[in-house]
């Protein structure tokens, strides 16, 4: 019995909205990303008051462009996607934590409360240098 | 011992030291692994990391737990059965998971397959990789098919009689097994084996990946149901118990034969391309799955308490310790218990989406899988092997007490080793990565005294896993004694009556395999229906 309500809590809890996965679902030939907006323009694009989309792309074995700067409190809504294996894409200290497969999107919306460097690196094995494969974002008080 | 036992027990010791030496070596990458992540020792590139780590992760995950497993699978199944049989299929299978091993392991090595023991297209491996682990797998078939074969021989010649609970549950592990497989062997088959030979140009990525995960959480239940088996039907002979319940044995197996597949996309929460509700029905069955196991922690407890009152002994503490806590063959298994408590909480933070999106592909999920596999599963097999290996080479066990430290370097080694892993992952640690200092970035350099702990637990396991190796092959050369016997232990008196459509093994595959579908068809017909583009095969390393 306790187990059964337990069970329709985590239920309830996991469908509440900001608890959904990202699960965006949208494809991108992955030998043109090069060619195919807006991955042709990597990079952060303003979209409102405190409000971005970023652009990046991640491919062996550095995320570009591998910085990027906002001020502090923006909503910045990150789409990536990969021209060659699959990679993975974490911001430390934040729940921005996707997987970055060659052939589709991924998407995730953070916003930065705290000033400081966060680290963005890839946490899915790519290659001999996976361990390189590391951005940051500037988060200017 | 009889010439048939004797002939028997060659083809289980086969698999038992296959195992071990998959063990050690295995061990030897794991040491070096937590040594380089702890910037101890670095690697040089004519053997790298990620090759190293391929090599334990197969070695482990697949190659030490499935032999093991057969070989307890198949000794307990001939056991239960006792006549004169062909070794024919037995034999056939050992045959050809040792030669898809050595073929698989040789490419590993030779660095033609750094994909990891996951092989994430579009990473491609050169096709000895996929062809061994694919040859591995289909040996382990026959496996299966040996034991449905006694099964149905012993229902022939015996009619009315219940099919031995051991028999019942090693039928219900590789049942579920191969029905976990066909994801694997289908990826194979159709996917990575024409793909890496050039007969197809790309890959559909996300397909193989799913079909992966398919197979890829049914191996954890696997090594489970492995684990189970011990916990059930030998563990008791030690502190002088039963098995609490016949039924609720045979529910437990049943149970994890149903449940453990519908449950992969809980690894695939992070990914694009499959919908938000798939992975909210895969979470949920997830939980689903832990009711065998906290009915399993409530029945080995019940059987613990019964042999102690049986001794006149009261109270929970004096229960335990009761217990005996100098038997190796005791202590393996039941370190590995205390160890599933923690490793069992993780892994229900693991299944929550807020909590995984902060965890996945960290330390963290390192830390939590040496905790249940590396804990529970292997020790309680380490253990186990000490009671086995005496008594199928007639000989008697070398070096018994350093074969109890061992059980207990174990535990405080990766107690050690997971704290540490777990919490530089709740920092952000990145798992499967070499070198974690990112270039002396701020946020990077918090991990650093975790990974140093990590790699002193990790020593010490691996000092741990030398002292079992010298008693595995130690205990070859000891003095006989054929007085020792192999038993399963006994039903209490007072057990429940089974119900006999508990034995129905085929109508009970037929409901895991429908529930399968049912949590497949629709993810993957999604991935089929959209436009989905293939990927070409790389070589990144
Ligand atoms: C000497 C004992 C051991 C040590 C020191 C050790 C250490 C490690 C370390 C440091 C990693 C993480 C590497 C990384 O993600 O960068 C790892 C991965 C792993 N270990 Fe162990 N381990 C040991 C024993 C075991 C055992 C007994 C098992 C299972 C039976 C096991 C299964 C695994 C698996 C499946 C992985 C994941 C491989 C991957 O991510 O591809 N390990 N081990
Ligand atoms: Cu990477
Ligand atoms: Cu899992």
């Amino acid at each position: 019995m306790a187990l059964v309500v337990f069970l329709i809590a985590i239920g309830a809890a996991a469908l509440s909205e900001n608890m959904i996965p990202p699960s965006h679902i949208q494809t991108i030939d992955p030998t043109k990303v090069a060619q195919t907006p807006p991955f042709d323009r990597p990079g952060l694009r303003q979209t409102g008051q405190r409000q971005y989309e970023a652009y990046l792309l991640a491919h062996i074995f550095a995320f570009t462009p591998p910085h990027i700067t906002i001020p502090v409190g923006s909503k910045v809504t990150f789409y990536t996607t990969s021209p060659d294996v699959v990679h993975g894409f974490f911001i430390t200290n934040t729940a921005v934590n996707m997987m970055v497969v060659p052939g589709w999107v991924s998407s995730a919306t953070h916003v930065f409360r705290r000033a400081g460097t966060y680290l963005l690196l890839c946490n899915g094995y790519c290659g001999s240098g996976h361990h390189y494969m590391y951005g940051t974002i500037e988060v200017k008080g | 011992m009889e010439a048939h036992v004797r002939r028997e027990n060659r083809l289980v010791l086969a698999h038992l030291y296959v195992a071990t030496l998959a063990l050690m070596l295995g061990a030897v990458f794991g040491l070096l692994q937590s040594l380089s992540r702890a910037r101890w020792v670095s690697m040089p590139s004519s053997f790298d990391y990620y090759r190293m780590l391929t090599a334990h992760g197969v070695l482990m995950a697949i190659v030490f737990t499935t032999f093991f497993i057969v070989g307890l699978a198949t000794l307990l199944t001939y056991r239960a059965i006792p006549r004169d049989r062909s070794l024919a299929l037995g034999w056939s299978a050992f045959w050809l998971m040792t030669l898809g091993t050595l073929a698989a392991a040789a490419t590993i090595l030779s660095g033609n397959a750094s994909v990891l023991y996951t092989f994430y297209a579009p990473l491609k491996a050169h096709p000895a990789f996929y062809l061994g682990t694919t040859v591995l797998v289909v040996g382990t078939w026959l496996v299966l098919i040996d034991i449905l074969a006694n099964a149905v021989w012993f229902w022939r010649t015996q009619p009315g009689r219940r099919l031995p609970l051991v028999v019942h549950g090693s039928a219900c592990t590789f049942v579920m097994w191969f029905i976990a497989t066909i994801g694997v062997a289908i990826e194979m088959l159709f996917f990575l084996i024409p793909w890496s030979l050039g007969w197809t140009p790309t890959v559909n990525v996300m397909m193989t990946r799913m079909l992966f995960w398919y197979f890829g959480h049914p191996l954890v239940y696997f090594w489970i149901m492995g684990a189970y088996l011990i916990w059930y039907n030998i563990i008791p002979l030690h502190y002088g118990g039963k098995i609490f319940s016949d039924a609720l044995t045979r529910v437990a197996f049943l149970l994890l034969l149903i449940l453990s597949t519908p449950v992969g996309i809980h690894h695939q929460f992070l990914e694009p391309g499959i919908a938000a509700g798939w992975k909210w029905l895969h979470t949920m069955n997830t939980y689903g799955v832990v009711v065998p196991s906290i009915m399993t922690a409530f029945v080995i407890f019940a059987s613990f308490e019964m042999a102690a009152q049986r001794k006149g002994v009261k109270g929970f503490w004096a229960t335990i310790r009761s217990l005996p806590w100098t038997n190796p063959a005791f202590t393996g298994p039941a370190l590995g218990m205390i160890l599933f408590i923690f490793g069992g909480f993780g892994g229900i933070v693991n299944a929550s989406y807020s909590m995984d999106a902060i965890v996945h592909n960290t330390m963290w999920i390192v830390g939590h899988f040496h905790i249940t596999v590396g804990g529970p599963v292997a020790l309680t097999f380490v253990g186990t092997a000490y009671w086995l290996i005496p008594r199928l080479t007639g000989r008697r066990l070398f070096a018994p007490k350093l074969a109890l430290a061992q059980t207990y370097t174990w535990f405080v080694g990766m107690a050690i080793m997971s704290t540490a892993m777990h919490w530089a992952g709740l920092l952000g640690s990145p798992r499967r990565t070499d070198d974690v200092t990112y270039f002396g970035v701020q946020a990077a350099a918090a991990w650093m005294p975790h990974m140093r702990a990590a790699a002193i637990g990790g020593s010490l396991l691996f000092l741990s896993i030398l002292m079992f190796a010298a008693v595995a092959f130690g205990t070859l050369f000891t003095a006989r004694d054929e007085t020792q016997v192999i038993e399963v232990a006994q039903v209490e008196e007072h057990a429940a009556l089974t119900p006999a459509y508990l034995d129905r093994i085929g109508t009970w595959a037929t409901v895991a395999v429908v529930l399968a579908v049912l949590a497949y068809v629709g993810p993957m017909h999604e991935l089929l229906e959209a436009h989905v583009y293939g990927a070409p095969g790389m070589r990144t390393w």
